[in-house]
């Protein structure tokens, strides 16, 4: 796939990294010669140099065969003129652009070809928000996936001594939930993966991934871990973007204070939000933590843009006596380090919004990735399409469906139904099906799978 | 100060004043009262007096500063009550003092319908025509009215505007023009006055009384035709229903008004936090009356319970003052609480006196967030009103507001005090006067008739006060006003 990344800043490196490993032609556009330089030392990629949006520059790219521009430069305008520009002159198939204000979010009919030429509107900011939200909504969880809109959610939890399932095999967990259907798409034990038999025994400490419904997820969670207390008062620091929306996100159903050492900025949010407590100081000022409770907050999230604040922040707030401690990390080196250690969740950035992208990139028609374990995993939404003998799916069991290995099938969402997978249920057309990849590398094959064979046409 | 640009307006608005004396004659002729001299006289006096004001100094045309503004508008209004009293002087009926005929002419301006006449019935009905004329022209400010008509005001009608109409925030235009926007405001004016007269009427008043009444309710006046107020029409509910409706309608914010004019929805209505306060304490106010009524048996039947206290409650609550029973002899805590009602008054921009409720809004939200202070030393709190923080000049703006209102409160009424009234009725005098409100407690709940000439004056000053908002008034009274 020929693909077209404007702006080489956190989001457009990391992207680029992402997708130059899977065998993509990627071309970076930035007007910084330096950071274009460096970029090119380290992957397989082209640079150009020059303003995003102007046509001139989009032709040096490449955009004439270009299969996807995406557009992810620090100014709304620049993207959505660069779409406008593709559209209109080299008629680009999918034109994604990074849109943080949310004043435009607000009109649907903005965006279309006949308006503005988006396909894919992504905002870094939102992804993270959504997905920090998700987490508190979920105490306990490392972290929460939605697949086909939010009916069916991958849930990734530690198990714990004293957790009903702990120390039991998987064949046991309908017994023990007999009405809650869920499956185990996968275990890692000590970062190793493991892939999820009837006879496989829980331990604690396991990171396990299960798919369930919605509104069951609660109580599988609490069949491996005791059950934790819904959470409710919630500090932030940091009064970015991201603190601000996830304050906004947050306050109707939490009690949210947040922290931010900028007079002026501090009293901006104060003005836009209407519940929260703002707080004018320090989020490592041990005083002020003491005095705003920390002792009985339950999730003290550092969401501010610099890691070391955050993370030390965040150490310091466990130390006072914080339940849970999240911290916004963008370098995934530190990820790694304190994962293990006081931070219960590290939040990558980068790894948050990835999937959002992917889901355009991959071939076949992919509803939605998720990208696990820092890359290393992914969890596909594949869409199964045409009948039997077109298709490799379509009218088998899933038995009968030659899967890579390491790979397997959680669930299907047949319209708003949502059917677990057992080995002898049979995919129709038109079918959502929900994969785990435990080696994100055999992604090509299950790509090829789910694409219709030529006679479909 | 420009004193000639000051002169050249102040003659322009006397010219223009008088003509308000002219229709009383068209009355006087039609009812064969012969009761037209006063009202010539008083108009010729009137008009010749503008006249030789301006005359001499037409040619000075300069833009108004805020100063100047302050001293047109305060001017204004002082100059006007004691032009305005000339008819009550005149006439043969009523025969009443100096004194008395200012008193009368202020309180019909200011709206605040506390009246010295007894025997209102029995007056001509030029006289008491002209009495409503006056509230009616008081109720939207009549400078807002002159800047609607006088294009030649010009850029300087913003001063003005900005020093008569009340309310805590005055630079929300609501056209960009100045002048339409006065003119959209008038138009509304006249319109719910139009509207409220034919409900009168159809509710079965005479089409003078419907006129009349309708002057006075719909500028949140208080004045009536009759003796007992609205009591004369005890026996119609609906004319008393009518009056609620109109009542609690002109103490909302005419900009409201306007804008669910032109969008043709009520939706502004509900998203504003001003009304909504203001519908809750009338609604709660009303409830708490009628329960109290009804617990104490003071009146026969429960409709009658309901309705009068409901009626005395608005009408108390927005400061009209009309009155449908001696609600200064109501049981208990009721007539202090109506009377306390009076000082939160009608919604800012609206016809209606007292403090506002905007500013009681925005004081209890100072008094919240002060609170919260103490719990999170370091947390920044905005004061919001309707979702959107006021800046801190604001809040402090109506802390002061409030400050000088209170005392200038207890000084009058100690003053009201030392000229020998009860304490009662001297207290609730100057309330009465200070939120336009009407009829007080004790003494003047019915008239003011037994106030010493002293106290009259105090309380024609205490009603200017409550009128111009406070701050329009005493800012004259500062020697840095004045300083060059």
């Amino acid at each position: 796939m020929k693909i077209i990344i404007l702006g080489a800043g956190q989001v457009g490196s990391s992207v680029a990294a992402n997708l130059a490993s899977e065998a993509n032609d990627i071309t970076v556009v930035d007007v910084d010669r330096k950071l274009l330089l460096n970029l090119q030392d380290k992957l397989d990629i082209r640079t150009v140099y020059g303003h995003a949006s102007y046509p001139d520059v989009l032709l040096r790219a490449g955009a004439e065969d270009a299969d996807m521009i995406l557009a992810v430069t620090n100014s709304d305008e620049t993207n959505m003129m660069a779409c406008q520009v593709a559209y209109s002159l080299f008629r680009t198939p999918t034109k994604v652009a990074r849109i943080r204000s949310r004043e435009y979010l607000g009109f649907k009919k903005l965006f279309g070809n006949e308006a503005i030429p988006v396909d894919v509107m992504i905002s870094p900011e939102q992804v993270i928000i959504d997905y920090v939200q998700k987490l508190i909504a979920h105490p306990g969880a490392l972290q929460v996936l939605d697949f086909a809109d939010g009916l069916l959610q991958l849930v990734a939890v530690k198990a714990y001594y004293g957790g009903p399932l702990v120390g039991q095999t998987l064949s046991a967990l309908p017994d023990h939930m007999p009405n809650v259907e869920t499956r185990v798409a996968a275990i890692f034990r000590k970062g190793t993966p493991i892939i999820p038999e009837g006879d496989t025994v829980i331990e604690a400490d396991d990171e396990v991934f299960f798919i369930a419904a919605r509104n069951d997820i609660r109580t599988v969670m609490g069949e491996l871990r005791r059950q934790d207390k819904p959470n409710k008062r919630i500090i932030i620091a940091g009064g970015g973007n991201i603190g601000k929306g996830l304050a906004q996100a947050l306050e109707n159903d939490y009690n949210v204070k947040l922290i931010d050492h900028n007079t002026r900025r501090s009293k901006q949010i104060s003005e836009e939000l209407d519940k929260t407590i703002v707080l004018h100081a320090d989020a490592a000022d041990e005083e002020l933590l003491l005095e705003e409770n920390i002792a009985s907050t339950d999730v003290f999230c550092a969401v501010t843009n610099d890691d070391e604040a955050n993370i030390l922040s965040c150490m310091l707030a466990k130390r006072l006596g914080a339940r849970k401690v999240l911290a916004l990390i963008n370098r995934a080196s530190y990820v790694d380090l304190v994962e293990s250690g006081d931070i219960d969740i590290a939040v990558s950035p980068h790894q948050a919004m990835i999937g959002s992208l992917l889901a355009h990139v991959r071939r076949g028609d992919v509803a939605a990735v998720h990208s696990l374990r820092r890359g290393a995993a992914e969890a596909i939404e594949a869409v199964a399409h045409g009948d039997s003998r077109s298709s490799k799916v379509v009218g088998r069991s899933i038995e009968d469906i030659k899967l890579p290995p390491g790979t397997n099938i959680g669930a299907i969402v047949r319209g708003s139904e949502v059917i677990m997978a057992h080995h002898d249920t049979v995919i129709e057309a038109e079918d959502h099906v929900i994969l785990f990849l435990i080696d994100k590398r055999r992604v090509g094959e299950v790509e090829k799978l789910f694409q219709v064979g030529v006679t479909f046409l | 100060m420009q004193l000639f640009v000051i002169q050249r307006i102040l003659g322009l608005l006397l010219m223009l004043f008088s003509f308000s004396m002219l229709p009383p004659v068209l009355v006087s002729w039609f009812y064969s009262e012969n009761a037209m001299l006063p009202f010539i006289s008083a108009f010729l006096v009137t008009f010749v007096t503008g006249t030789v004001c301006w005359l001499p100094v037409r040619q000075h045309r300069a833009d108004l500063r805020i100063r100047d503004g302050f001293v047109v508008v305060v001017m204004f209004w002082t100059v006007l009550a004691l032009f305005g009293a000339l008819p009550f002087l005149l006439s043969a009926q009523p025969s009443i003092s100096i004194t008395d005929s200012v008193f009368e002419s202020m309180s019909g301006l200011t709206t605040t319908g506390a009246t010295v006449i007894a025997g209102l019935d029995a007056l001509p009905r030029s006289v008491l025509y002209y009495r409503q004329q006056l509230q009616w022209l008081g109720g939207m400010g009549i400078i807002v009215l002159a800047v609607a008509v006088l294009p030649m005001l010009g850029i300087g009608g913003m001063q003005l505007y900005r020093a008569e109409t009340p309310g805590p925030m005055k630079d929300n235009k609501l056209t960009p023009r100045i002048t339409e926007t006065a003119k959209a405001l008038w138009y509304i004016y006249l319109a719910l006055t139009v509207a409220c007269g034919l409900a009168y009427w159809a509710a079965g008043m005479t089409g003078f009384d419907a006129l009349s009444h309708a002057f006075s309710t719909v500028a949140i006046g208080g004045f009536s035709t009759h003796d007992l107020s609205m009591g004369y029409f005890n026996d119609q509910p609906l004319i008393e229903i009518v009056a609620i409706v109109f009542m609690f309608l002109s103490g909302i914010n005419f900009a409201l008004h306007f804008l669910a004019w032109r969008s043709r929805s009520s939706k502004y209505y509900f998203a504003d936090t001003e009304f909504k306060v203001y519908a809750a304490i009338l609604l709660l106010a009303s409830l708490l009356t009628v329960s109290y009524l009804y617990w104490t048996s003071t009146f026969d039947t429960v409709g009658e319970t309901i309705l009068r206290g409901v009626f005395q409650t608005i009408s108390i609550g927005t400061t009209a003052g009309f009155t449908v029973s001696e609600y200064h002899a109501w049981p208990g805590f009721l007539p202090i609480m109506l009377l306390m009602m009076s000082f939160i008054g009608g919604c800012a921009g609206s016809t209606g006196g007292g403090m506002k409720v905007i500013r009681v809004v925005m004081l209890m939200k100072q008094g919240g967030r002060e609170i919260l202070r103490l719990v999170h030393p370091s947390a920044q709190i905005p004061v919001k009103v309707g979702g959107k923080a006021l800046s801190d000049r604001v809040v402090e703006a109506v802390w002061g507001f409030f400050s000088l209102y209170v005392a200038s409160f207890c000084l009058l009424s100690l003053i009201m005090v030392a000229t020998g009234l009860d304490f009662v009725t001297a207290f609730s005098a100057v309330a009465a006067c200070m939120n336009n409100l009407g009829p007080g407690l004790g003494d003047v709940g019915m008239n003011y008739t037994s106030v010493s000439d002293v106290g009259k004056w105090v309380l024609c000053f205490a009603m200017l006060l409550g009128r111009l908002e406070i701050f329009t008034l005493l800012v004259l009274l500062t020697p840095a006003f004045w300083r060059k």
